[in-house]
């Protein structure tokens, strides 16, 4: 969809290498990610995609290869943390909302603290980010006091707050029951609608298939193979279609 | 053998008994004041990964919690008197019980930081949020939680141990009751008041630390959780 691809990566991983010990996860891994573009990284479990994600928020260092985001060098030492991390919002699986702050308080902290955002400029845009993500109702309620699936639109939610121009996403509905499933869906849905970047680990295939506009499959710390969401209807690896025939495409 | 028991005899210096209560009230809020701001950063300072913060904040609290309280205090009292420095036997059972509860409120804190899910601190620094800021909005509080209950247990013991101030003449509860029982020669009369009036001090220092548990709170109001 972009007429200048190269120009206008949002992300870009070239050769990444990552051991823990001596067990090596991601062993040059290449993909990159334009602007406006949804990104799905599938795989078994274990084959590298949530550390090739976190490496990309800097959550993890890379042992080589070069990781560009937003301009800034993620694989050099002297990387602005804080910069990158303005530019860039995460979604983990587990949410990861803060248990003693109302959705609200949740929400505005980080555009005040970090932003420096006046506070009821904080409290509108935490009013915006809610009705994105159909909580408005929920603004002065306590993470506890929230389903499964609302916590985590409320954790999208507060990631939007701090306008990132690439959302990552790791299996965010994997806690979730299929009817939570959808609603969170749904959400993430709109956002690729309205032009987001996004890189989103994901087993929801089906989901995947619709959204994506381009998959990544990695295998053993590799990306195996790689292409529009017709792969995984018409996979040319051995690997790929097993992965896709085990059940995991469901639509 | 009969037991003869004259309260009024010592009752008659109620305003001896009530000043040492309060002396004791405003020692143990002094200290635990100090002391939860030095506990809590030595609970920092040793949870850095720098072995030159770390470590003498280990040995702080170790030296302390292996001795006992009577030979802190005198360390304070002659270690400040020998350095020709003059303070008030009120200032130095202060920073005595500082330095005490300190050590205990760094272990306890400790062990609330250690409580805070690593998804927490990885979600606050996702969204950019500093060092210093994630302590201070994300962990902090949250940690504060998790111990109140053995938190405020300790500052109500340190309450009760600050009757060894009374060894380096500090005027507080229990040395009022030796100067009114030595004048008496009521001393069981005399220490059955004390005893009573310290469990006054311990339920009033309970309440403070429940109504301060509200403010802190909010959602356990709000949720009606207890403590
Ligand atoms: N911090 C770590 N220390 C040691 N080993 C790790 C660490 N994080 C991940 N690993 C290992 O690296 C490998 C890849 O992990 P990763 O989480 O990237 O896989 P994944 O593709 O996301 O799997 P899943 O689908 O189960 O989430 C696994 O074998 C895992 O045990
Ligand atoms: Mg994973």
């Amino acid at each position: 969809m972009q007429q200048n691809p190269s120009s206008d990566s949002i992300v870009s991983l070239r050769d990444v290498q990552k051991s823990f010990g001596s067990l090596r996860v991601l062993d040059g891994v290449s993909f990159a990610v334009e602007r406006g573009e949804v990104l799905a990284l599938i795989g078994r479990s274990g084959s590298g995609k949530s550390t090739a994600l976190r490496c990309i928020d800097r959550f993890e260092k890379v042992d080589g290869g070069e990781i560009v985001v937003c301009g800034h060098r993620v694989d050099r030492p002297d990387v602005d943390l804080r910069a990158l991390r303005q530019d860039v919002g995460i979604v983990f699986q587990s949410y990861n909302l803060f248990p003693h702050l109302t959705i609200e308080q949740n929400i505005t902290l980080a555009p005040c603290a970090v932003k420096g955002l006046a506070h009821s400029q904080a409290k509108d845009l935490a009013r915006k980010v809610l009705a994105q993500v159909g909580l408005e109702e929920k603004l002065h309620a306590y993470p506890e006091q929230l389903s499964g699936g609302q916590q985590q639109r409320a954790a999208i939610a507060r990631s939007l707050a701090m306008q990132p121009k690439v959302m990552l996403f790791d299996e965010v509905t994997s806690a979730l029951d299929p009817e939570l499933t959808a609603e969170v869906l749904k959400v993430i849905e709109q956002l690729a609608a309205d032009g987001m970047t996004m890189v989103m680990v994901t087993h929801e295939m089906g989901f995947a298939k619709g959204i994506a506009d381009r998959i990544v499959f990695m295998h053993r710390g590799k990306v195996h193979e790689t292409g529009p969401a017709s792969i995984l209807t018409s996979p040319t690896t051995p690997e790929l279609t097993q992965f896709v025939g085990t059940g995991n495409l469901k639509s | 053998m009969s037991l003869q028991l004259d309260f009024p005899a010592v009752l008659e210096r109620w305003t001896s008994f009530l000043a040492g209560a309060v002396l004791t009230l405003e020692l143990a809020a002094f200290a635990t004041v100090l002391g939860a701001l030095l506990g809590t950063l030595a609970a920092v300072g040793r949870g850095t990964h720098n072995a030159l913060i770390s470590g003498p904040c280990k040995v702080y609290v170790e030296t302390i919690r292996n001795t006992p309280l009577l030979v802190q205090i005198f360390l304070v009292y002659f270690g400040l008197a020998s350095l020709g420095l003059k303070f008030s036997a009120f200032a130095v059972a202060v920073a005595a019980l500082t330095i005490n509860v300190g050590a205990y409120t760094a272990e306890i804190m400790r062990a609330g930081f250690e409580a805070i899910p690593r998804g927490q601190i990885e979600a606050a620094e996702g969204l950019a949020l500093s060092r210093l800021q994630i302590y201070w909005h994300i962990i902090l509080l949250p940690a504060i939680e998790k111990v109140y209950p053995a938190l405020t247990s300790q500052f109500v013991l340190l309450m009760l141990a600050s009757s060894v101030c009374s060894q380096i003449s500090a005027e507080e509860l229990t040395a009022v009751a030796n100067y009114i029982q030595s004048d008496t020669y009521r001393a069981f009369e005399t220490y059955i008041i004390v005893a009573v009036l310290y469990v006054i001090l311990s339920l009033v220092m309970r309440a403070g630390f429940w109504g301060l548990g509200l403010v802190l709170f909010p959602r356990r109001r709000r949720l009606g959780t207890p403590l």
